[in-house]
């Protein structure tokens, strides 16, 4: 389940965050307001919390969720406030002549956001976004407190056959490493790549 | 072809333009000269709406348009009508030259891509850079960046560019590089609004001056008369400053 519910929430958090940054990048009134307030409570509260309120917490209300759906929600809502700040900081980093000469050759905002900034706003935030999608693979360890059978959880039922605390936790903590080196490798390709085409800055 | 009436732009409460009006006729290829900070760059930039003027009109062959109340959709009309070159060229950075010179094509007029990149090419070839036409602008030196947005300004056929400082950024060798193909353009019968710094330059391409001078324009006259037949003290000892320091 780890794997699943690693991609699964990174490329939600990638629209949230993408809209996120886009909303107050572009000052749209209120939408920003509600942007810097998401932000504001997601970045201020513990993962685990979110968690908790969600699976164990939303029932009071009537409002009942499984397991790995409550997990993708939380996990995506999470990192899409924290790949918010990355992108925005990314999109602010793009001169402003970018724009400009977008607007010179008569394309509209969007035209010029979809075609000439985002691209180059991703290619700046990469490094950072990789940082993230690293974290979360070992943050979907949280996952286990709301009975995810996830790779800690299924090492935790083992455990309590086997008696092998060390070995075993030990065992997990090695596929997690793997894990972080697979993405480590991709994210160095993925960006000898990207600077191979020109598109170093 | 272009009028322009009682433009005025403040920033804060510093007056950058006061009630500018001049004409460009159709042909026309005019040096905007002046010292630093006097609103040169600030005059093109609000006739393109990079900036917003505070108020004024300008006609754009029958297009009257109201500073104030201008809407985004007018501006767009017009900017497809105009090129701008920019003193730090503004290249697309995640595009090849090629890409940057059809991306108005293809993006804003929604021309067919093989289309696009024949006239592209062509544009490319005529700034002479039929070599680079998958170069990306970080593997391009200034001179020849700033001739591939000169290419991306002219594939939009515009009616009149606007060129902003387009050598002030650039190193001694590649200036002239660029001044040529400003020249073959001129030559061509291009309508140009230059901001320059190099004299000769306008000495030898344009055939109008406007002389401006903290925000007012002090003096609007043909070439010729600018450089030869001044009588003007203010601008003699502008001409000879320039002159002194090269």
């Amino acid at each position: 389940m780890t794997i699943p519910l690693t991609i699964i929430s990174f490329s939600i958090a990638m629209v949230i965050g993408t809209i996120t940054a886009l909303v107050q990048f572009a000052n749209v009134k209120v939408l920003k307001q509600i942007a810097r307030f998401y932000i504001w409570i997601v970045r201020g509260t513990p993962l685990l919390v979110q968690l908790l309120v969600v699976f164990y917490g939303l029932p009071n209300l009537g409002i009942v969720i499984e397991p790995f759906p409550a997990a993708i929600i939380v996990f995506s809502i999470n990192e899409g406030a924290y790949s918010a700040e990355t992108i925005r900081g990314a999109l602010e980093s793009i001169p402003k002549g970018q724009m400009e000469a977008g607007y010179c050759v008569g394309m509209n905002f969007f035209q010029i956001m979809t075609r000439i900034v985002l691209p180059q706003a991703f290619r700046t935030a990469f490094p950072s976004l990789s940082n993230s999608l690293i974290s979360m693979v070992k943050d979907t360890s949280l996952a286990a407190n709301i009975t995810v059978s996830e790779m800690l959880m299924v090492t935790q039922r083992i455990i309590a056959r086997t008696y092998q605390p060390l070995v075993l936790y030990i065992e997990v903590g090695l596929i997690y490493l793997i894990f972080s080196t697979v993405l480590t490798i991709i994210q160095r390709k993925t960006e000898a790549y990207l600077n191979k085409r020109g598109s170093q800055r | 072809m272009i009028k322009v009436n009682n433009l005025s732009k403040s920033f804060d409460n510093l007056e950058v333009l006061k009630n500018f009006s001049f004409e460009v006729n159709k042909g026309d290829v005019i040096a905007i000269l002046g010292p630093s900070g006097s609103g040169k760059t600030t005059l093109l930039r609000c006739m393109n709406f990079l900036e917003k003027a505070d108020e004024g009109t300008i006609d754009f062959e029958g297009d009257l348009v109201d500073i104030k109340t201008v809407s985004n959709k007018k501006i767009s009309e017009i900017r497809k009508r105009t090129g701008f070159v920019f003193q730090s060229f503004n290249l697309f950075l995640n595009k090849t030259a090629l890409q940057n010179v059809i991306e108005g094509l293809i993006v804003a007029r929604k021309m067919d891509k093989n289309e696009a990149e024949k006239i592209g090419k062509k544009m490319l070839d005529k700034v002479g850079l039929s070599d680079k036409y998958d170069y990306y602008p970080s593997q391009l030196s200034g001179g020849q960046q700033q001739r591939v947005a000169i290419a991306r300004a002219l594939a939009c056929n515009p009616e009149i560019i606007y060129f902003d400082e387009p050598t002030s950024a650039l190193d001694p060798e590649t200036i002239s590089e660029v001044l040529n193909v400003i020249k073959d353009l001129a030559d061509e019968g291009m309508t140009m609004l230059i901001v320059t710094h190099e004299m000769n330059f306008a000495k030898n391409v344009s055939n109008r001056v406007l002389f401006i001078e903290n925000g007012n324009i002090i003096k609007d006259t043909s070439t010729k008369d600018f450089f030869f037949a001044n009588e003007n003290e203010r601008i003699q000892s502008f001409i000879k400053s320039l002159g002194e320091n090269r």
